[in-house]
């Protein structure tokens, strides 16, 4: 075994040797450096095994180096901060980092779920399709539970995220994706042009293959090269380097989806730091120079750990200092191969094989690089060992069969460029036989690509066509171009991709997919079954729909497609790719807008008095609002609430309706505007006169209702439900805007900056005058019911007053600006409290509507019209208004429809709840007998019973019969007599009284 | 995210400032008591669908608070023109035909 020995170099790496980290894998502590990623480290420690596969439980290692990572996912954190499948090839070291591998049970080298392999059979392609169909009546009890038990990778995290997120807003002229050589080139272009350019990097080192290869660009080594880079861009007011800032997505109207790390990294996160900030960034030009991503080669159990992708062992060897193991076999097919050679043998690895199919190209390249080892023209049919690779067993052209003992297999099926980001908005990767590979095709607006996300692989090419990228983007705004670059490199060998097929003495499996453990075998099998394009396949194996999208795996899976139909990979369309490029995490998308901030919460004027007081609040809407207001011995809403309603109509009581929408409405044409906007005549209304007001959409619904005051010949104060203020706005401004533009009318929406209180109660009047001024006369004769007006209170602030009533007891409304509304509030408690009454809240508020038959929202639903709620009769007959040419259609006219009745429960203590279905007595309970429900309820002091609102069919008609108020979810089913709306005081003489 | 140019602030906003309106100049009857069954189904309920250029009515409901209508390609989503409620409908360039 190899763990407890040190793979680490003892020189070179941009990795800190005196900075060591501590950190853990499966419970067992380690060391690494700063500047490693989690992948490395384990690397540097022997640890090769790293998780167990998504399907069959096969043990599996480091596949890469970067983001394309399939295989390597592990958990970290824990609790709130769990993070299942994260890929160790991304999670920068920290000192403390705790970090599990997934999928394994009761642990990593044993994993009793590996039975799976044993019957791989039977867990093909389409597998679920297949086995839970039949019969139906598993589906929920069975196949559900069994299915959600065995799916899924990792585990989620069971509470709440600690973690705090952002999002901000980033505008440039610029955007450069990606800070490989080619991305350093465009950003030092643009940027030394003039352009305000970003550059971001997924990385937390810029540099790409220059950081990862060895490579020398006019004298100076690749990695100094970008560090240099990036200090310059950094020192640039018009440049901004963003590393550990992931491009996930391109976005209409050039707008592109970044996220970045920030304290992801830090073993300490200082106090109040975001953990990662979601930047969407608006940019007029984009370059994406994302590179490319290297392809494995197919043979039998590629998967084994230690089967690792040659550019990702040079990075291993080169940035991190790592040797991924001891004694390697290289199987490639380009000559890439050479730099993978060469730097093996310079960090002592011996090298046992190299395995290359192209005539004379093994003993070519391995003569060029100098590295003594056996050429093989042949393939590599299969890894051997499980929990490590020990060997790999080859075929030469010859058909002779040779067997090396290796623990390393570096592959190498070429690259393809990462063309991600230019299909997200529908564009289509476009075939380049120069290269081998699907290259981007058609781009969109504003976005160009260089390097070898372009298709052009060598360093040199890379670089002139960054700079010119850069150069022509910064032209393309104005900016004067620099000068082109001709940089001095080391010379590349050209790297043309195959597409090389499995070889006939391949035993074992042959992975295409290794996340989603997709095998040769599973291709020819949804091949055979009619998946014959590349879309349906991918739905079918799921192939590619891992969390990686088959950033390695889709090129493996084109290439056993075409060869299986006999057709060229150039003639398969490839998949689509969509954003994310990488897993965003949930909470950098929703930011701040979590919880209660999920919206903005809004509050009333007077609502730190009501806090005081003890209230227990309610959210309506945005709005948080007093639902009661317990006192003394009262235990909980159904007391206080029964309290309050026996103070209003006892005495007096107060209730903040601050949250009204409200709405001034002036100019010459004003009662014209009213008149066409409700439904009722209320253009007509004298100055100094309220009155109801009805509001429909164009489709004859009620939309809402409210009130309507006119202090003035060409001023009117108008009201709306809380909930309904914004809709009601935006009726008002369309119908203003849209319908009536040339009539002379302004429509201000000034809901806050008016504090408004209901004052209710036979002795209100009392209540009302003790906070006027007492020039202002309330008596019946100057103020009587529906009269409106400006006045002042004691003190001298304006105040309006308005003598309407919602709890049919002689009532007013006072409205004073909100910076007086806490004192006014304070001053009408305290006032309703010496004369025997109390504040009320929400709950007694809808008691006593109910009682008095009056709609709210949950009658005002949409679906019901003036008729159904017993409002036609305030409905105008003449003038034309919004809604008013379907209020005549028979179908809205239908005596049957469900119309407005009130119910009170037979015995006291059966609780009438809103959303109960009402039948007939003696009727089954199903739909069809279903003949209305209950809109609102609650419990009537007053009346000594519980009470509601229902609608239902033939309404009138049920006055003076039983029905049954079924509610099954919570068992309620209460026997009720359907009484008309008002059933308190229908006459309405408690008004004046 | 869209960059919408209301016509009255004569600047590019993002997209969260605004609210979709509907179609554009769909034009209430001025007497609804006169018109037919017909006619009145069409304005209250049928809309058109297209795809590629359609007349939209936008409010710019953080800014300015005013409707003004708007042509956007539904295939591509980029928006050709914007401008006041109540002008006509613009003619597009050889861009916007496409």
């Amino acid at each position: 075994m190899t763990a407890g020995r040190s793979f680490r170099l003892a020189s070179g790496g941009l990795v800190a040797r005196d900075a060591p980290l501590r950190f853990s894998f499966d419970g067992a502590d380690y060391e690494g450096l700063a500047g490693d990623t989690l992948a490395s480290a384990l690397l540097a420690n022997g640890v090769r095994l790293a998780g167990r596969s998504f399907k069959y439980h096969r043990p599996r290692g480091i596949v890469a180096a970067g983001s394309e990572e399939p295989n390597a996912l592990v958990e970290l954190g824990a609790v709130g901060r769990r993070e299942p499948d994260t890929r160790a090839t991304t999670a920068e070291l920290f000192d403390g980092l705790s970090a599990r591998s997934q999928n394994r049970w009761p642990s990593l080298r044993f994993d009793a779920m590996a039975v799976n392999s044993l019957f791989a059979p039977l867990l093909g392609a389409g597998f679920y399709y297949k086995t839970f169909m039949w019969p139906a009546s598993f589906w929920e009890r069975l196949y559900e539970p069994l299915i959600r038990r065995a799916a899924g990778l990792g585990r989620i995290a069971e509470a709440r995220d600690p973690d705090r997120y952002e999002t901000v807003h980033d505008h440039c002229d610029v955007l450069v994706v990606g800070a490989g050589p080619a991305g350093i080139a465009a950003a030092l272009a643009a940027a030394r042009a003039g352009a305000k350019t970003i550059l971001v990097e997924e990385d937390f080192v810029a540099g790409g293959r220059l950081v990862a290869d060895r490579r020398e660009i006019d004298g100076v080594g690749g990695a100094e090269f970008a560090r240099a880079a990036q200090a310059e861009l950094a020192g640039l007011p018009n440049a901004r380097v963003l590393v550990r800032t992931a491009l996930f997505g391109a976005y209409d109207h050039g707008e592109y989806g970044a996220v970045e790390r920030v304290t992801d990294h830090l073993a300490d996160p200082p106090p109040f730091a975001v953990r990662q900030r979601l930047r969407r960034i608006f940019a007029k030009r984009c370059i994406v120079a994302a590179g490319a991503i290297e392809r494995p080669l197919p043979f039998g159990d590629n998967d084994r750990p230690g089967v690792m992708l040659a550019g990702a062992v040079r990075a291993y060897l080169n940035r991190y200092a790592v040797t991924p193991g001891t004694r390697a076999v290289v199987f490639a097919d380009n000559d890439d191969a050479a730099r993978t050679l060469a730097d093996l043998a310079l960090a002592g690895v011996e090298v046992a094989a190299h395995v290359d199919p192209r005539p004379g190209a093994a003993a070519r390249l391995t003569a060029a690089s100098g590295v003594a080892t056996r050429a093989i023209e042949g393939v590599v049919t299969r890894a051997l060992g499980r929990l490590a690779v020990t060997g790999a067993a080859s075929v030469d052209a010859a058909g002779a069969a040779w067997r090396v003992d290796c623990d390393l297999i570096a592959v190498s099926g070429g690259w393809t460029p990462s063309a991600h980001l230019t299909t997200h908005l529908g564009g289509k990767p476009a075939w380049r036989e120069d290269i081998g590979a699907f290259a981007p095709g058609a781009l969109p607006p504003g976005m160009a690509v260089a390097g070898a996300a372009a298709g052009d692989f060598g360093l040199a090419d890379a670089l002139t066509g960054g700079w010119a990228a850069g150069a022509r983007a910064a032209q393309d705004l104005g900016f004067a171009p620099p000068p082109p670059r001709e940089p001095k490199v080391d010379p590349d060998a050209p790297a043309r991709a195959s597409t090389l097929r499995v070889h006939p003495g391949a035993r074992g499996k042959v992975f295409v997919d290794l996340q989603n453990d997709v095998t040769t075998g599973d291709v020819a099998l949804a091949r055979r079954e009619g998946f014959r394009r590349p879309e349906h396949l991918k739905r079918y194996t799921t192939l590619g729909m891992a969390t990686d999208q088959g950033k390695t795996s889709g090129p493996l899976g084109l290439a056993e497609l075409a060869a299986l139909e006999g057709r060229e990979v150039s003639d398969l369309a490839p998949t689509t790719w969509r954003p994310p490029f990488t897993p965003v995490a949930i909470g950098a998308l929703a930011g701040a807008h979590v919880g209660p901030d999920l919206q903005p919460t809004r509050l009333p004027p007077a609502h730190a008095v009501a806090v005081e007081m003890g209230a227990v609040f309610v959210p309506a809407g945005p709005w948080l609002r007093a639902q009661y207001y317990p006192q003394g011995a009262e235990s909980g809403w159904l007391e206080a609430a029964d309290a309050e309603v026996r103070a209003v109509r006892a005495a007096a009581g107060v209730c903040d309706v601050s949250t009204l929408g409200k709405f001034e409405v002036a100019g010459a044409d004003a009662a014209a505007f009213l008149d066409f906007a409700f439904a009722n005549p209320v253009g007509a209304l004298a100055p100094g006169r309220v009155r109801y007001g009805l509001l429909l959409r164009d489709d004859g619904m009620a939309m809402d209702d409210g009130t309507v005051a006119r202090l003035a010949p060409h001023r009117f104060v108008v009201t709306s439900s809380s909930v309904g203020g914004p809709a009601a706005h935006l009726h008002f401004d369309f119908q203003r805007q849209a319908r009536k533009p040339d009539l002379d009318v302004r429509i201000e929406n000034v809901t806050s900056q008016w504090a408004q209180f209901s004052v209710a109660g036979p002795r209100a009047r009392d209540a009302i005058a003790r906070v006027l001024d007492p020039a202002f006369d309330v008596s019946d004769a100057a103020f009587p019911y529906l009269a409106a007006g400006e006045a002042r209170l004691a003190g001298g602030e304006p105040a309006r007053l308005f003598r309407l009533s919602y709890s049919g007891e002689r009532a007013y409304e006072i409205a004073t600006p909100a910076q007086w509304g806490a004192g006014l509030f304070r001053a009408l408690v305290a006032a309703c409290e010496e004369l025997g009454g109390r504040a009320y809240g929400l709950e007694a508020l809808n008691v006593m509507r109910i009682e008095k038959g009056h709609v709210a929202g949950s009658e005002i639903d949409g679906r019901t019209t003036p008729r159904d709620l017993g409002l036609d009769k305030f409905v105008a007959k003449k003038k034309d208004f919004v809604g008013r040419a379907m209020l005549s259609r028979p179908t809205l006219l239908d005596p049957a429809r469900p119309s407005l009745v009130g119910l009170r429960s037979v015995e006291p203590d059966a609780r009438i709840v809103a959303g109960a279905h009402l039948l007939a007595e003696g009727a089954p309970f199903d739909a069809r007998h279903d003949l209305g429900h209950v809109t609102t309820f609650g419990h009537s002091p007053t009346l000594g019973r519980w009470i509601a609102l229902a609608l239902v069919k033939d309404g009138a008609a049920r006055i003076g019969t039983r029905l049954r108020a079924v509610e099954p979810l919570r068992g309620h089913d209460a026997l009720c007599e359907v009484v008309a709306p008002a059933q308190f005081d229908p006459e309405g003489s408690r008004l004046h009284g | 995210m869209l960059l919408i140019r209301c016509p009255y602030c004569a600047t590019e906003r993002p997209e969260i400032e605004f609210r979709h309106g509907g179609q554009a100049h769909v034009a209430r009857p001025a007497d609804p008591s006169a018109v037919d069954d017909a006619a009145w189904s069409e304005y209250l309920f049928f809309r058109d669908n297209p795809k590629g250029v359609a007349a939209e009515r936008w409010r710019h409901v953080h800014g300015c608070g005013r409707f003004f209508n708007c042509l956007r390609d539904t295939v591509s989503d980029r928006i050709l023109a914007t401008y006041p409620a109540g002008a006509p409908r613009p003619t597009l360039g050889a861009e916007g035909a496409r």
